[in-house]
């Protein structure tokens, strides 16, 4: 097991290499399963970008706890799985496990001033005890419950007629892989949407104001200390979810996972922000999404050219650095032709 | 009748205990009736803006009470104040979400110290006052509600965060120095604006201003501040007299007064220090 985060995506490139070459004939081409599992953890992953998006983005505050939540979520959800409930409530658990996580770093910050960064640092690091404790070791595997992706999987053979692969733009794909996948791209437009809307409404208006200019807010009434902390809640239920999915996704719930993931989702947000621009809300959203499945995709043609799984964090970090300064740097080489 | 405003003794020291301790009120006592247009004037650091940050809640004051419509509000936060009070800012950015589009800053507007749910915020009966109400101010913004605010020029930003804090109709209006960032142009557009909603709905405004003549043109009282006090209040028929000569002497005597307590604090300091 490698001890970051990546495991899902290099765990399951690794498998499928070593895959028997019966299995590989059975299962299609590997490139194709190595496209689509990148695809689905990408969409998984997207909600964890969305958090990321309200937290950096409505909020501008910078949103340590996402490592810790993540986990938390993944934690909890795996613990109630294991526990026999039913995969629904696992989720709902690990949202609103999150959803607690930021909470309480948004009442540090506010109720309590303590610097912003410091807030999520030390929620995070709180966090680690109780993931452990919740799940009482450091690795959790699911076996032998049913998960979401099981759901998945019956809901494709039904709708598929049980076929075991189908064709994709000549293609051929398990036809579980692609239920899943399917399954998580229709979860996350639902979520998406639902953020959308909410941010349309009275009280999600006034949620983003109070990042755009807090000072307006207060003097139209609004209590912008508990938007932050109802904001915080919000970004680190997703990002709670976000860690239910990938659990069940993957197979198991680990206390290291949530390593590097706010850098990961801002790295996200990034590129979405690149592809489709910050014009509007519902691009940003749409934009963080696609940055989540583009970044997975970047992720899986870098270790299939041989990068080194353990070098993924570095290359992360650098990439959001290099993404940080290059408006500066453009702005700078403009004046200097001008 | 009553006062609809009651400030009552009230004091507060910035930076209090240090050597940079700014004795920004001094014991201000100061009332308004309902439908008054009061004016406050005064030299940089006079206590003006202080007064009505504090009437409005930006800070707690060390000492005193605040009154307005026979509640007491001094320890009631900003936010919990807004109810009653629409704000005016100096700063032009300071009054709008300039990421936010026209129409959706006037939204949050509407809702000024009310609860706010999970309605839409522009739904459809809102919209249409909306460009009922913007088309008034005479703009031509109308056609751009949905283009962010931030693109808008500092008057425009005004006249549209004047029509905000008025949208409901304050018990309290309270404009800033409102025109001091904007061009004369702009300034006299967004007076006029004021004067005109102060005027038809009939808003008790605390005004402060840098220009003597918005000071002796407008309102019905004038109060000016020296020092964290107040040190002269004219009103009726004395403040429709007043003209900007009158302004100007008051401030001469005021630099006057002080120049004779650096004196005379000179003349104790060499002869017993």
């Amino acid at each position: 097991m490698s001890l970051f985060a990546e495991h899902a995506g290099s765990d399951q490139f690794q498998r499928s290499q070593h895959e028997p070459a019966r299995e590989r004939q059975e299962y299609g081409s590997v490139g194709m399963t190595l496209l689509i599992g990148s695809f689905t953890l990408g969409i998984i992953l997207s909600l964890l970008a969305i958090g990321v998006f309200i937290s950096f983005r409505v909020f501008d505050f910078p949103d340590i706890t996402v490592d810790g939540s993540i986990t938390f979520g993944a934690a909890v959800a795996a613990i109630l799985l294991v526990h026999g409930r039913d995969p629904f409530t696992a989720t709902a658990g690990g949202f609103a496990a999150g959803f607690a996580a930021g909470a309480i770093t948004g009442i540090l910050h506010t109720k309590f001033k303590i610097n912003g960064l410091l807030s999520g640092i030390l929620v995070m690091t709180a966090l680690y005890s109780i993931n452990l404790h919740v799940m009482g070791r450091s690795n959790l595997p699911l076996l032998n419950v049913t998960t979401l992706a099981n759901y998945a999987e019956h809901a494709g053979n039904l709708f598929f007629m049980g076929k075991s692969s189908l064709n994709i733009f000549g293609w051929d794909v398990p036809m579980k892989d692609a239920a899943v996948l399917l399954c998580a791209s229709l979860l996350t437009v639902a979520i998406g949407w639902l953020l959308f809307a909410f941010f349309r409404t009275d009280l999600g208006t006034a949620m983003r104001a109070s990042g755009n200019n807090p000072q307006m807010m207060s003097a139209l009434g609004v209590s912008v200390e508990n938007m932050i902390i109802v904001g915080l809640a919000l970004s680190n239920g997703l990002v709670g979810m976000a860690g239910a999915l990938l659990a069940q996704y993957q197979g198991f719930a680990d206390v290291q996972m949530g390593i590097g993931m706010v850098v990961l989702g801002l790295a996200s947000v990034i590129i979405g922000e690149a592809l489709i621009g910050a014009r509007s809300l519902g691009l940003t959203i749409v934009g963080a999404v696609m940055g989540s499945v583009l970044f997975r995709l970047l992720v899986a043609i870098a270790l299939r050219w041989g990068l080194d799984p353990n070098d993924l964090k570095l290359i992360t970090a650098f990439f959001v650095f290099i993404a940080l300064i290059l408006p500066r740097l453009l702005a700078g080489l403009r004046k200097r032709k001008s | 009748m009553s006062a609809l405003l009651e400030v009552k003794e009230v004091s507060k020291t910035f930076f209090a205990g240090t050597p940079n301790a700014v004795w920004a009120l001094q014991n201000v006592d100061f009332s308004m009736k309902e439908g008054t247009f009061v004016i406050i004037i005064g030299t940089n650091g006079s206590g003006k803006s202080t007064l009505l940050n504090a009437i409005a809640g930006t800070f707690p004051v060390d000492h005193g009470t605040i009154c307005l419509d026979n509640t007491n509000i001094t320890s009631f936060e900003e936010h919990r104040r807004a109810k009653w009070i629409g704000r005016v800012f100096q700063n032009p950015f300071s009054g709008t979400a300039p990421e936010m589009s026209i129409a959706e800053n006037l939204a949050l507007a509407a809702r000024r110290g009310q609860k706010r749910g999970l309605r839409w915020a522009l739904h459809a009966s809102l919209k249409k006052e909306l460009r009922n109400r913007i088309s008034r101010l005479g703009m031509g913004l109308e056609d751009r509600l949905d283009n962010a605010i931030g693109t808008l020029s500092g008057g425009q930003r005004q006249a549209l965060t004047l029509l905000m804090a008025t949208w409901l109709r304050p018990r309290l209006l309270l404009l800033d120095e409102h025109t001091a960032a904007l061009d004369p142009k702009s300034a006299d557009q967004v007076i006029q604006l004021s004067q005109e909603v102060i005027h038809k709905d009939r808003l008790t405004t605390l005004m402060v201003t840098h220009s003597m003549q918005q000071a002796v043109h407008l309102g019905d009282r004038l109060i000016m501040m020296h020092r964290g006090r107040i040190i002269f209040d004219v009103t009726g028929a004395e403040k429709q007299r007043l003209r900007v000569e009158d302004l100007l002497y008051r401030f001469q005597e005021v630099r006057r007064r002080d120049q004779l307590d650096e004196s005379a604090a000179d003349m104790l300091r060499k002869n017993y220090v």
